[in-house]
């Protein structure tokens, strides 16, 4: 329950463990809509919040560039509400006023009226000048968000989308891990900002987490950046936005945004390598005979595949899958068994283990904190 | 004649089409060889109606399956691959087998009609556009047979409407079924081609005489400037496609980013052709809300140059906003900022538009007729429309929004709020003129209430869904991300929407046969189609109509206060 943060102030801290329902599906998904919820505990008890922010309002902004876009959508909804009340008014009033009230036999024809410069000009004005507005403020707020003054020590990740799930680099410190990003806190006092370079290993992706910005897409042959400065801790979830193949659907995203303090702590635990454990060594022997290392890579061992995601610190992750299960133990046999139950469609193929090699591969991945 | 026009009905009535050799009347097969071997722009614009409500059944039910998959969260109702199959034939067919024969069908029908010709300028050519069509459909559609691919791929083409590469290209798509997609739009892409020229062609030349462009009912002008358009920007596409079979085929790279290709291109050529698509679709819907709303408040139409400016400007401007689509790939400021404007231009004509209409509804006497009912509808929900496509080109609201549910209420309130709609409106105004028959009022109410409440129930919620972070094209959701609530509602409203078309459907083919008569003008209108009988001869008119107003039968009904004097 306790740790040092290990930071300049080297305070203790203690936070209890908060138990929180949230929206992972589990093994036998119930489809009975929304009580398919499961309790989850955090395995690594820390001060990491761990408020899921799983409704992700983009008029509820946590995020500096999040607010920047709130503010001009506020503006615009403000401008197109007043209009749509003022010709949806006005279109309700001709209806009614003008509807025809005699009976069938009164067949007198109306006024014909042709048109009327004046009155047409009257209504071509305004609309002229609303666009100019917000074609200004538009412009304005492009600038803001596409070429932002970030501070100079501005954390960088790297994301880079694959079918179906991200990998994330974190060049400064040489952490490499998939699926889980994790940025710093900003404070409006002392801005921490954290600018994602955005790649793409094969199609086009799209990451979008709205409480924390706009989206963009991920493309290849061709780097994009996005930035975040998040104001609240917490897990945000996103997903993939740009169709990308059979599970796109559960290319889930999330950001989890730490004290700096804690934030350092994991990038330190990220950077070293975990130990090897005794008692799991026929899971790592397994787990390399059966070819596992062709596509993952775990630090320390002769593990360097590219191709899936790096399982070096596999058991610090909270799911599997890029999202689509909680990283406990029945769903990780579950993946083992047959990655393509829990997400059928997923590139990793079915490596038909036996019960005996899941078991020893199971315990050895639990290992890797 | 000016155009050498055949003028009697035994120049060009049957007399000129000798029976083929075992041709039979009166039986299936005759009735049958009839559809094959007819040039006749009213059959033509008929099967052309026929195809778009044929294949709006199928990509309906499409819909209805879509829907009940996402009723609840972690439904396994459909797999990942025949969900991602089902939304990308349900749009493609809603566009490219549903919207676009509609519209065709109904400027085929209607155009010679209204500008007072006896056919089209190429009737041949109008026949082959119209297999075409239809075949390009057909072939799209064999490939949830033909194309089993390989494991997994799935049979039906499966990579969305707007098939971005690279997921198109051999690496991702494995199987045939992406070619089943290009090839089958390519077919219908010449199909349209081919039809946007002759429709254009008979309006250039073969109006009557008087019928000066500055006369012409609106929906023709509509249609004028919509074959424009789909004479100018199906060509993109077209060669796209191209692009993309030489890449499956022949070892191109074009899109292959694998190879040094261009993700990006694909967007562009897609866009260049899928953005005025919007408009090829939407400018006739405006025509017909043209002709309906004039009649049905017994006034003539509001500025009626302004209108045609209006039209004009709104087809040049859609040629240079297609970025809009792409605001989310990294683009430069200065474009973003150059398409946000352009795509806000594009507002002011369509709000002079809307404008017009209500000032033609203003000082009339509004007859609340099944047409008018749809038409005002119409208004609202284009309204409504257009302000979220506002909402949409500003760029920075844009890219919270973009390829979010918010995206897929936005433009499904253009083509089921705007284009059905108007397509209904013009289904209950045209109709009695194409059979002779009125359709069903009673059941025309039912259909309008429960499509009218159906549609909004479906479409309302996702606009709520995309605010809260639901992304576009996702076979499932996980529960507690707050969209539950919002997806139940839809597919409720969608199952509504169906029972609607349903009646719909029923009402088409029951009113043929029992329909009250119509007589030849049963709304009391003003164009050259209320001129000759119910249903119109092959011929069309006995006598090639003269006119010297917009509304040439209003001045043989008010001789003593034609039109013709004020203009």
């Amino acid at each position: 329950m306790n740790w040092n943060c290990g930071s300049r102030h080297g305070h203790e801290r203690q936070t209890p463990v908060r138990f929180r329902r949230f929206s992972l599906i589990h093994r036998n998904p119930s489809t009975l809509g929304v009580a398919a919820l499961t309790l989850l505990t955090l395995a690594s008890a820390s001060a990491q919040d761990s408020t899921i922010r799983a409704i992700q309002n983009i008029f509820d902004p946590l995020s500096a560039p999040a607010e920047i876009l709130y503010r001009i959508s506020l503006l615009v909804l403000a401008t197109c509400a007043i209009i749509f009340l003022i010709v949806a008014g006005l279109l309700t009033y001709a209806i009614i006023r003008y509807r025809h009230k005699g009976g069938t036999d009164d067949l007198e024809e109306p006024p014909q009226v042709y048109g009327s410069a004046a009155i047409e000009l009257a209504w071509t004005v305004p609309p002229i000048l609303i666009v100019v507005v917000l074609v200004l403020v538009t412009a304005r707020t492009i600038g803001e968000i596409q070429k932002p003054k970030l501070p100079n020590d501005a954390e960088q990740v790297r994301i880079i989308g694959h079918r179906f799930w991200w990998e994330v680099r974190y060049p400064k410190y040489d952490v490499v891990t998939a699926n889980e990003i994790h940025v710093p806190l900003s404070d409006r006092s002392k801005r921490i900002a954290t600018e994602f370079v955005l790649e793409s290993a094969d199609v086009i992706h799209g990451f979008w987490v709205p409480q924390l910005n706009g989206k963009t897409m991920l493309v290849p042959n061709h780097t994009n950046t996005m930035w975040v400065e998040p104001y609240k801790t917490g897990i945000y979830l996103g997903n993939c936005t740009v169709l990308c193949g059979a599970q796109h659907a559960n290319m889930l995203i999330r950001v989890i945004v730490d004290t700096p303090e804690r934030y350092q702590q994991w990038l330190n635990e990220q950077k070293a390598t975990p130990s090897n454990d005794q008692a799991v060594e026929e899971g790592q022997r397994q787990f390399i005979a059966n070819s596992c290392g062709a596509c993952h890579d775990i630090g320390g061992t002769n593990a360097k595949g590219v191709f899936g995601p790096d399982l070096t610190h596999f058991a610090s992750r909270q799911t599997l899958g890029s999202g689509v299960a909680a990283n406990n133990e029945e769903n990780l046999r579950s993946w083992l068994q047959d990655p393509q139950e829990l997400k059928p469609g997923c590139l990793m193929p079915n490596m038909k283990l036996g019960d005996k090699q899941v078991q020893s591969i199971l315990a050895y991945l639990r290992t890797l904190k | 004649m000016p155009n050498g026009i055949p003028i009697t009905a035994k120049e060009i009535g049957t007399e000129a089409n000798p029976a083929r050799p075992g041709e039979e009347h009166g039986t299936l097969t005759g009735w049958i060889q009839d559809l094959v071997f007819t040039v006749d722009h009213k059959k033509l614009g008929l099967m052309y109606l026929g195809m778009g409500w044929l294949f709006f059944v199928v990509a309906g039910t499409m819909a209805a399956i879509i829907r009940t998959q996402l009723i609840v969260p972690n439904n396994h109702l459909v797999s990942p691959q025949a969900f991602n199959s089902l939304f990308t034939m349900h749009g493609t067919s809603m566009i490219f087998f549903v919207a676009m024969p509609m519209i065709f069908g109904l400027a085929n029908y209607m155009v010679p009609l209204q500008i007072g010709a006896r056919d089209m300028a190429f009737p041949r050519l109008n026949a082959f556009s119209f297999w075409l069509t239809f075949f390009g459909a057909c072939l799209m559609f064999f490939s949830y047979v033909g194309a089993p691919g390989l494991y997994g791929a799935g049979a039906a083409p499966d990579v969305a409407w707007f098939a971005l590469a690279p997921l198109t290209s051999r690496a991702f798509s494995i199987g045939t079924s992406v070619d089943y997609w290009s090839l089958g739009l390519l077919v219908t892409g010449v199909g349209s081609v081919t039809g946007g020229i002759n429709i254009m062609v008979t309006i250039f030349c073969y109006r009557c005489k008087g019928m000066t462009l500055y006369r012409m009912p609106l929906f023709v002008w509509l249609s004028l400037v919509t074959m424009f358009l789909v004479v100018t920007f199906l060509p993109p596409l077209s060669a796209a496609q191209i692009m993309l079979v030489l890449e499956r085929f022949f070892g191109a790279k074009f899109f292959e980013t694998q190879a040094g290709g261009s993700a990006i291109l694909w967007q562009h050529f897609f866009w260049i052709f899928g953005h005025p698509e919007v408009y090829i679709l939407v400018l006739p819907a405006f025509g017909v809300i043209s002709e309906v709303v004039p009649v049905f408040s017994r006034k003539p139409i509001f500025g009626y140059p302004m209108m045609v400016a209006a039209s004009v400007m709104i087809g040049f401007v859609s040629a240079g906003v297609w970025a809009h689509h792409m605001f989310t790939i990294g683009m430069s400021s200065y474009s973003i900022t150059f398409f946000a404007f352009a795509t806000m231009v594009i507002a002011i004509p369509t709000g002079i538009k809307i404008f017009n209409w209500l000032g033609t509804m203003y000082g009339g006497k509004i007859r609340l007729e099944l047409p008018m009912l749809f038409a005002i509808a119409f208004l609202f929900q284009f309204l409504i429309a257009g302000l979220t496509g506002i909402m949409l080109g500003v760029a920075p609201f844009d890219w919270q929004l973009n390829d979010s549910y918010f995206v897929i209420a936005h433009f499904h309130y253009v083509i089921v709020g705007g284009i059905i709609f108007a397509i209904f409106a013009a289904s209950y105004y045209w109709y009695p003129k194409a059979f002779g028959r009125m359709l069903n009022k009673k059941l025309g109410l039912w259909h309008f209430w429960l499509f009218t409440i159906g549609f909004h129930l479906t479409f309302d919620p996702q606009h709520i869904a995309g605010i809260l972070g639901m992304p576009r094209r996702i076979y499932t959701y996980q529960a507690g991300r707050g969209w539950e609530i919002w997806n139940q509602i839809s597919t409720i409203g969608a199952f509504i929407q169906g029972i609607a078309a349903l009646i719909f459907v029923i009402n088409l083919i029951v009113s043929a046969r029992k329909g009250a008569i119509a007589g030849d003008d049963p709304w009391d209108a003003w164009t050259l189609e209320w001129a000759t009988s119910s249903p119109p001869p092959d011929y069309n008119f006995e006598q090639l109509p003269e006119v010297k107003s917009r509304r040439p039968v209003w001045d043989l009904k008010h001789p003593e206060d034609p039109d013709w004097k004020f203009e």
